[in-house]
């Protein structure tokens, strides 16, 4: 029995000497890591994208019952107020049946004009739909992760955008999931122009709930409701995505209210414009040329 | 008398579980909830396994594993890579420095304890981010993150425990 006693005698301070040093030798890791992530290098990326990937069917699996019971929820909160809802919504057809027969007119009223013009017809965007499997919108980064990717024919750089507006742009793309950095990213410097007077701006998110716009041109009057829209400068996202509204003029600048509520996304469409183009109605893409399967669909 | 080779495995598979299970979290903490506001401050649910399991069973999450869970936590959470492989460590390393005072401490003690580390892991990471991103972090999602953290403590101390009791008691 003294045998084993005096060698972990000897032995056991040679162990606490090799656990500590392991111990400050990850602590210098961890600091190397973040300094390589800060310089952007591919490696770091890549290996999140397969970190991301190789998760994404488990987060498939989980996130469903969630958004069932999310839906349910959803349900029965709509048949409290079907009646209010109706008697809204039939105003609001009322109001939009006006505003359609103004945008045929101006439709027609455009198209010729651009052929007077010879404008170079813009190409339509195919889409795919993909489903948010996880939503890491935390305090440090805003961004979800879809179950769509590269066999999908998700890229990177593309828009992602629901019904109602913008969501933000892919940033990595696994084999079959993607990252969506939000528009609340810190990191997410959106072109933009505010649109009664086609102010140009940069939309600077800010990690909170709502981003700030920047870079304003001296002398520009921007007022609380102008909307904000994709200006397509620098080429990252396609000109024309609804984007948000001008919802206050504070000290910290102007703040932009998305259209989307970003807390909540289910779907998402990543948009594939090729070389550019102009958000067309979806029913239209979706029917003639859509090179992107769809996978589900908005409720 | 030496244990049989079913034994040792099952042994093996029991130590296993403190870091099987910090790494569920991870993966749970970001599953979409859709409840508006939550993500922003949602609990750190792998910095309670981390703290528990220091104080516990320190020798099932040795640093390397701790190592490695914070790089899955950054990895799936889109924050910079090694954030909270540092801040992990960190909170690691002083559990482990105060390993006496906590053995054996209440179950309050421990609380107050994680209290103190959970502020000084939210002042470091408040601190890594703004250095990283070069500008003065919005601090108050990370305040509201850290007090639902603290809040949630009790209840996956709980589950731990009863966990510990059930699967890890020999040790």
């Amino acid at each position: 029995m003294k045998e084993p006693h005096s060698f972990s005698r000897v032995a056991q301070p040679i162990r606490n000497f090799a656990q500590r040093f392991a111990y400050v030798g990850l602590v210098v890791a961890a600091f190397a890591l973040m300094m390589l992530a800060k310089v952007d290098t591919i490696l770091v990326e890549r290996a999140r994208t397969h970190m991301t990937d190789a998760v994404a069917p488990i987060l498939d699996v989980l996130s469903r019952p969630l958004d069932t019971v999310n839906r349910g929820v959803a349900e029965i909160q709509a048949m409290k107020n079907l009646y209010e809802e109706n008697t809204q919504l039939r105003e609001e057809r009322t109001r939009l049946m006006h505003w359609k027969s103004v945008a045929e007119k101006l439709e027609a009223e455009n198209r010729v004009l651009k052929e007077q013009l010879n404008v170079i017809p813009e190409r339509e965007a195919s889409f795919v739909t993909a489903r948010v499997i996880a939503d890491t919108g935390g305090a440090f980064s805003q961004s979800v992760i879809v179950n769509a990717g590269a066999r999908d024919g998700v890229e990177k750089g593309q828009a992602a955008v629901t019904a109602d507006g913008l969501v933000g742009r892919v940033i990595d793309v696994g084999s079959r999931s993607a990252r969506v950095l939000l528009l609340t990213d810190i990191n997410a410097k959106i072109p933009v122009l505010v649109d009664p007077t086609r102010t140009r701006a940069i939309m600077a998110g800010t990690n909170l709930a709502r981003p700030r716009l920047t870079w304003l041109p001296p002398g520009a009057v921007v007022s609380v409701g102008d909307s904000v829209v994709t200006s397509g400068h620098a080429g990252v996202f396609p000109p024309g995505l609804r984007v948000g509204q001008v919802a206050a003029v504070g000290e910290g600048g102007l703040i932009v209210q998305p259209y989307v509520d970003l807390t909540r996304l289910e779907y998402v469409r990543v948009l594939n414009f090729g070389s550019g183009g102009i958000l067309q109605l979806p029913q239209r893409s979706i029917g003639a040329d859509t090179p992107g399967k769809e996978r589900g669909h908005r409720p | 008398m030496r244990p049989t080779f079913w034994q040792r495995l099952d042994a093996f598979a029991r130590n296993l579980t403190p870091v099987a299970l910090t790494l569920v979290l991870v993966i749970l903490n970001v599953v979409p909830t859709h409840i508006p506001g939550i993500a922003r401050v949602l609990p750190v649910l792998p910095l309670i396994s981390v703290f528990y399991w220091s104080i516990h069973r320190p020798h099932l999450v040795p640093a390397p594993a701790v190592f490695l869970i914070g790089l899955f936590q950054d990895g799936l959470t889109g924050a910079p890579m090694g954030l909270h492989a540092l801040i992990f460590l960190a909170v690691q390393g002083v559990v482990l420095f105060q390993h006496k005072f906590f053995m054996g401490k209440s179950f309050l003690v421990h609380w107050l304890g994680f209290g103190l580390v959970g502020a000084g892991a939210a002042a470091l990471s408040w601190a890594l981010l703004s250095a990283f991103h070069v500008t003065l972090f919005a601090a108050d999602a990370i305040v509201f993150q850290y007090i639902m953290t603290v809040a949630a403590f009790p209840l996956f101390a709980f589950i731990f425990s009863r966990w510990q009791q059930a699967f890890l008691k020999l040790d």
